[in-house]
């Protein structure tokens, strides 16, 4: 460990820069999201036509990154909530960020085909 | 011999006894002690409340975009089905109008506190944290107020 720094690298510091990096991403496509669905204001197509850059293949797999982006994010700040008010929470962070990581690989296994079939399906048929 | 064993004693005894009265332990306020030079605007419980607020909203986002998530992206064909007539739709209904009313909020706010927090750690400068602060603070303001406006004003039958 480097002299005259407060990371401490392993399970803690890195799931605290995930923890970081994936909350600011979020916040920067909640400004994006709410100016797109603005456009229902303006006229069904210019929402229609922005809604469209949404299907592109692109853009669908960026959606699945946003979705792997927020399931940590909300797993991982369910495990914060539970160190910080969980009497045992410190001793059982690293147990229950694996239990996180388990979590969010079921469900990202299971939101590959729903989020993504748009592209599949343009681009293999049917 | 004799100056050999009062050197070779001496750190022993200054291990036993680390502070004397030649060295007092040096006085450590707590990190949050208040005293008479705090200034004014860091003596109420802002930073608590923050702290607080990230925590309790954060348990009912993962409840409200999760949600919104399985509608939007993993039912019923995910992004295929999304257009205007799809969110005339589904804000025909109270239920849903109130619930993407509170995300907004909610995301909004949890969002921009921590990004303030973000601005607070990495912007060392005074005046660049001031101007990083000022443009978060009117964007959040802004959004907050564009998507309010738009789901109290929304009409489905626009044209």
């Amino acid at each position: 460990m480097p002299a005259g720094t407060l990371y401490r690298g392993r399970e803690g510091m890195w799931s605290w820069v995930a923890h970081r990096v994936t909350g600011v991403l979020i916040f920067f496509f909640l400004f994006v999201h709410v100016l797109d669905t603005a456009l229902v204001r303006v006229s069904p197509e210019a929402y229609d036509d922005t809604v469209a850059i949404y299907k592109t293949p692109l853009v669908n797999l960026m959606e699945y990154g946003l979705v792997a982006a927020i399931l940590f994010h909300a797993l991982n700040g369910l495990r914060v909530i539970a160190v910080d008010f969980w009497s045992k929470g410190a001793k059982y962070q690293k147990q229950m960020l694996w239990t996180v990581m388990g979590i969010w690989i079921v469900l990202m296994a299971g939101a590959f085909y729903p989020v993504l079939q748009h592209t599949l399906r343009t681009l293999f048929g049917s | 011999m004799s100056t050999e064993t009062t050197q070779a004693a001496e750190p022993e005894d200054a291990q036993v006894t680390l502070y004397d009265v030649d060295h007092p332990a040096p006085v450590i306020e707590p990190p949050r002690a208040r005293t008479g030079k705090t200034p004014k605007a860091s003596r109420t419980n802002f930073e608590m409340y923050g702290w607080l607020f990230m925590r309790l909203s954060g348990i009912v986002l993962v409840v409200l975009v999760l949600g919104h998530l399985l509608i939007q992206l993993v039912l019923d064909g995910g992004v295929s089905k999304i257009g205007f007539a799809f969110v005339a739709g589904r804000w025909a209904s109270p239920f849903w109008q109130v619930w993407d009313l509170a995300m907004l909020w909610l995301a909004m706010l949890h969002g921009a506190n921590g990004l303030r927090t973000v601005i607070n750690d990495y912007a060392e400068r005074d005046t660049t944290r001031f101007w990083l602060k000022w443009l978060l603070y009117a964007a959040t303001v802004f959004t907050v107020l564009l998507g309010t406006l738009v789901i109290f004003t929304f009409d489905p039958n626009i044209r």
